[in-house]
């Protein structure tokens, strides 16, 4: 069971998919403007890795090594699919904001790379798990940038003005403060993941590649 | 026993703890260390980087002088307390109140550029235990002049802190890093607040919190009323060039920045190479949109005819071409290293500064960004240049061998 814990566990930290092993930044970078969306985003892509490793996990036998990329494909473009029908059905306005970025969880390379590493090796079980652990590793980072771009740059968070009024220059605004127009554009994303990873690395020196 | 004494003594103390960096840095910036090389041939040169540096800040204490007089001298005209004033030694120019008024607006500036990035400069000496380096003295000098004299200080403090950390100590800390720090804290300003790094607002000061009310005085920057196809009223080129205009701190006067540049290129700190051919890749450009100006390609109503219409040896005197190549340009870390290098990494900016001066009407002043796209491109300059050498010479030794 030790084993099995660390496939959950190993992902959030010392193996996380984004800043150690810097997958999936696109989509770290391109919808992070706001912690809602971050979230969800979140969400969905747990959804597919957790399901998808289980369906290629219990396929593993049966599928031909020369087109198993393409079963991969499939697999993923279905899961895709239902998670973007039912973010259209019931939250037709955040997958607007999301746009092609759910689509696009299909060339997630985090997934692509699970299917490929794990998945195919490994029990259903223990698919999940790693499933599971790599969509949370990459859950935690896409909310920490969601977190500190909507509350740096919006001065909001979920939607919820946090620090005032920037109109009415209520709260924090009052005193002259004003919304960090840099946190909510992609390059700043791309400074606060390494921010994290430098953070990380520094804490932990063991991480660091010579 | 002398300040110099204790400071020594207190380097002895603290030797090899976590303080020894902060103590070191504040003894070799005031007096020079006892220590000397022991063992073995040195070439012995004065030119250390201290000496780079202070030469640099002597360079810009002129424009920082000028930029104290001419905020006050901008706020009084605009207001309309003072006439304008004649010439650059003209009778309401070089006043007390002008003085009064800008060292006001202006010290702080200083203050806090100085003060945040020493402090994160110290820290991260402490943190990191190496040595206080000199890198930060210059670019706190240049930071206050290539701000608009309103701009809040809290604002200048975060973005000092994001340029040092992230356009520097990332990297490795003075001599390795890719951007010039100086413009980073700039470009972070201008992308993280807009509203007060362009407009026709924060150029004079107290034009900002006067907006609206019936006092109200137009901020607006030369650049920025030709890019609305307009112009301003009673500003000729001996103002411009004089620097008696609306603008950023110290960029103004062209005159003392041209005085500037003598002092540097005569005591071999900047690079000539990349003043002069940044000057011509501004004029190349300017020529190039007078030249369609004149084709009769677009009329006047065209959004671009304002500055592409401007005389092209115009576009030197107006906006901050002129302090860019001189001393943001030059900046030996972050420029091309080779000489052939230089010549194209000059004319590229100097060309660039000129089309987004011309193309953005969102944001006229386009040599902090041109400066920093060369800044990225400058190792990839010098790569093709070394391998052009390399080149050259294998054909020759093949001629020989063969």
């Amino acid at each position: 069971m030790a084993k099995d814990s660390k496939l959950i566990l190993d992902p959030l930290t010392d193996n996380n998919p984004i800043t150690i092993q810097v997958l999936g930044i696109c989509s770290a970078l391109a919808i992070t403007a706001e912690l809602e969306a971050s979230i969800v985003m979140s969400i969905s892509v747990l959804f597919v890795m957790g399901v998808g490793n289980v369906v290629i996990s219990l396929m593993r036998n049966i599928i031909p090594s020369k087109i198993r990329i393409i079963v991969q494909l499939i697999v993923v473009a279905t899961l895709v699919i239902i998670v973007d029908q039912v973010l259209k059905a019931y939250a037709y306005e955040l997958s607007k904001t999301l746009g092609a970025f759910v689509g696009l969880i299909i060339t997630n390379c985090i997934i692509m790379g699970r299917f490929e590493a794990f998945a195919l090796g490994n029990g259903p079980w223990r698919s999940f798990l790693d499933g599971i652990g790599n969509a949370l590793g990459y859950a935690i980072i896409l909310i920490i940038v969601g977190f500190f771009r909507e509350l740096l740059g919006s001065g909001t968070l979920l939607g919820i003005q946090i620090l005032g009024d920037p109109v009415a220059k209520t709260g924090l605004y009052a005193y002259g403060y004003e919304n960090n127009g840099f946190m909510l554009l992609s390059p700043m994303a791309l400074i606060v993941v390494g921010i994290i990873i430098w953070v990380q690395r520094s804490r932990n020196r063991a991480l660091i590649e010579d | 026993m002398g300040l110099k004494e204790k400071l020594h003594n207190l380097k002895e103390k603290y030797k090899g703890k976590k303080m020894a960096p902060a103590f070191n840095a504040l003894h070799t910036f005031l007096y020079l260390p006892n220590e000397t090389t022991h063992g073995g041939t040195h070439i012995k040169a004065a030119d250390d980087l201290k000496r780079t540096m202070n030469t640099v800040i002597l360079a810009l204490v002129p424009c920082l002088i000028f930029g104290i007089f001419n905020a006050g001298y901008q706020h009084f005209l605009a207001t309309g307390e003072i006439e304008a004033s004649n010439g650059f030694l003209g009778s309401t120019f070089w006043t007390f109140d002008n003085l009064i008024h800008g060292a006001w607006k202006v010290l702080p500036l200083v203050i806090v550029s100085y003060g945040v990035g020493l402090a994160v400069e110290f820290l991260f000496a402490v943190i990191k235990g190496h040595e206080v380096e000199e890198g930060y003295l210059v670019t706190g000098m240049l930071v206050p002049l290539i701000v608009p004299v309103d701009i809040p200080l809290w604002m200048l403090a975060v973005a000092v802190v994001f340029g040092v950390v992230i356009g520097k100590e990332v990297f490795g800390g003075t001599g390795m890093n890719i951007l010039n720090p100086a413009l980073t804290i700039r470009a972070f300003l201008f992308f993280a607040y807009p509203t007060w790094m362009s407009g026709d607002k924060v150029w004079v000061s107290e034009a900002v919190e006067r907006a609206g009310t019936a006092d109200a005085i137009s901020g607006e920057t030369l650049l920025g009323a030709y890019a609305q196809n307009s112009t301003l009223p009673n500003i000729d080129q001996w103002d411009m060039f004089w620097g008696l205009i609306p603008g950023s701190v110290g960029e103004t006067s062209k005159f003392l920045i041209i005085i500037g540049a003598l002092f540097l290129i005569f005591t071999k700190i900047g690079s000539w190479r990349i003043m002069l051919s940044t000057v011509i890749g501004a004029l190349v450009m300017g020529l190039i949109f007078n030249g369609v100006v004149d084709a009769g390609w677009i009329s006047d109503t065209s959004k671009f005819y304002g500055l592409m219409s401007v005389p092209f040896w115009q576009h030197l005197i107006i906006g901050s071409i002129l302090f860019g190549a001189v001393y943001m340009a030059t900046d030996p870390v972050t420029a091309a290293q080779t000489n052939k290098g230089k010549w194209i990494y000059g004319f590229l900016i100097g060309f660039i500064s000129i089309m987004i001066r011309v193309f953005n009407p969102a944001y006229p002043e386009g040599v902090f960004l041109a400066i920093l796209l060369m800044n990225v491109f400058a190792p990839t300059i010098d790569h093709y240049v070394i391998q052009g050498n390399v080149k050259k010479r294998m054909k020759r030794l093949k001629v020989k061998t063969a």
